[in-house]
């Protein structure tokens, strides 16, 4: 395999962005990555997207995305894994670099959620359960992830206020993201006095429902070196799935993907979980954070809540977890989400991450997108050069 | 949400209705719904077994913010159950207080209508737990 590197970043800004079509998002953020790595075409494309479908009526985004990109006639395809679909691009453009089949390549990622009701959407996120056996019972995803962390309470003793933490650290973060949907800062009583949405979360430990798009720009790390731009080497991806049914795993509250997929990482990169400085993870919900980060093994079972409520994963602490805001507080547009992950990697390895958030070490970056209730989840670990 | 063809509710019957689940004859596991391959093992046989009728609460949450065909039911209790003598679900819990639903309670399981889909003119029926 080839060593690969990213050579450009771009993204929209993340919100309800009424004005902005679906295809428009994404040739906004798939252009500004082609400026930011100075090339102006491409040998191929790869576009993480959860539900064009169901969002905006529009399947076959590989080819819209290359006519309104102005890059047809490459290949361009679209890549879902549910909430893992912009990680899952991310994946396939590294290995398409990799292999030698092809230089230049994009990985993307773009979901356009506000031109459906509340309702529509909940069901649409849905459909990335099991849509017989938890869809069709009245299971959302706040209520998925709910089930896990009152399994996660009984088991471990965790508590609302140490998921409280999570979300007021992560808008701490996004606060000093210009491109965060939510940059406001909140309180730990506001959390704990928020609107419950599926007990025990809150409206504010859940992650919004969001318009955007990211892309980013992958190459060869010796042809990267002779272009003179500022690289971020790819270290390894990993994924992984699992059972797609929260209530088919023997321990509901371990999420198996994640442990496999960063164990598959960190194993190709000759690493271990401590080598890694910081990291980006799939905060859909306060308690995802909690249980991705114990299956990571960064914290011990139980361990990850007091941790997080200690200040460990604050900018400042000594693990910071999600210092772009995570999706928390800069928004989930699903199918960007694993997109975006990268680009805050590649601003903090590149030492160029605005108004004060950038981290004092950051030479090595890990990535965490996760899709539906932890079917599938993809690890990317990325260096500084 | 598109509309669902008749088809589609009619194959799940055995489950909805019946609770059929299949048993691997070697390692005894139980899987509901039915599966065709035990993993790992593309060979495995399989007899078609039951749920038992009675189960207890893995874990539970109250759903206040529903999906669209559930909306008029919120606020209701959705919990992953598992049956006695193996197999685990996810379903409602109904006729009792959403504010009492503990993990570990004991439950039965009963035939209850889940909701009108009246685009496809079709009612959903199939299965909710109840405290035992």
């Amino acid at each position: 395999m080839r060593d690969v590197a990213v050579i450009g970043i771009g993204m929209t800004k993340f919100g309800e962005l009424w004005e902005r079509s679906y295809r428009d998002l994404f040739v906004e953020a798939a252009a500004g990555a082609m400026k930011d790595a100075g090339v102006d075409n491409l040998d191929s494309m790869y576009i993480g997207c959860m539900s064009g479908g169901l969002f905006v009526g529009q399947e076959h985004t590989g080819s819209l995305m290359a006519d309104y990109l102005g890059v047809a006639p490459i290949p361009a395809t679209r890549v879902e894994s549910a909430c893992a679909s912009g990680g899952a691009a991310f994946r396939t453009a590294w290995i398409e670099v990799a292999s030698g089949l092809s230089d230049i390549v994009l990985a993307g990622g773009v979901e356009k959620m506000t031109d459906v009701d509340g309702g529509m959407a909940t069901y649409a996120l849905a459909t990335a359960a099991d849509a017989e056996y938890e869809g069709f019972h009245g299971a959302t995803f706040p209520g998925l992830y709910a089930m896990l962390a009152h399994a996660h309470m009984d088991k471990y003793g965790t508590t609302s206020e140490m998921l409280a933490h999570i979300a007021v650290k992560n808008h701490e973060n996004g606060h000093l993201n210009p491109y965060a949907q939510f940059p406001g800062k909140i309180t730990v009583d506001g959390v704990l006095g928020s609107t419950m949405v599926a007990d025990p979360l809150h409206i504010l430990d859940c992650s919004p429902v969001t318009d955007g798009a990211a892309a980013v720009i992958l190459a060869p790390l010796d042809l990267a070196q002779s272009m003179g731009l500022p690289i971020v080497k790819v270290l390894s991806v990993g994924m992984a799935s699992d059972t797609i049914a929260l209530h088919a795993r023997e321990e509901i509250t371990h999420l198996g993907s994640v442990a496999t997929a960063t164990k598959r990482a960190l194993d190709l990169a000759g690493l271990s979980i401590g080598d890694i400085d910081f990291c980006e993870v799939h905060d859909c919900f306060t308690i995802a954070e909690v249980c991705v980060l114990e299956a990571m093994g960064v914290y011990g079972p139980g361990k990850a809540g007091p941790a997080s409520m200690a200040g460990e994963t604050a900018r400042d602490g000594k693990f910071p977890v999600n210092p772009s805001g995570g999706l928390k507080s800069k928004g989930h547009p699903v199918g960007a989400t694993g997109i975006a992950q990268i680009i805050e990697l590649v601003k903090q390895l590149r030492g160029t991450a605005e108004n004060g958030r950038q981290l004092a070490n950051a030479n090595r970056g890990l990535a965490q997108n996760m899709g539906g209730s932890g079917g599938s989840s993809v690890v990317s670990i990325l260096e500084a050069m | 949400m598109a509309q669902t063809l008749t088809g589609r509710v009619w194959r799940e019957q055995p489950q909805r209705y019946n609770m059929m689940a299949n048993k691997d004859t070697e390692t005894g596991k139980v899987y509901f719904p039915p599966r065709r391959v035990a993993p790992g093992n593309l060979d495995a046989t399989f007899e078609d077994v039951q749920l038992s009728g009675t189960g207890k609460v893995l874990t539970y949450t109250i759903i206040r913010v529903a999906p669209t065909p559930y909306g008029d039911l919120a606020p209701y209790a959705l919990a992953v159950v598992e049956a006695d003598g193996g197999g685990r679900l996810t379903c409602q819990l109904t006729d009792l207080d959403v504010e009492e639903v503990k993990i570990g309670m004991a439950v039965k399981f009963e035939f209850r209508k889940l909701y009108d889909d009246n685009e496809a003119s079709v009612i959903y029926y199939g299965y909710k737990a109840v405290t035992a």
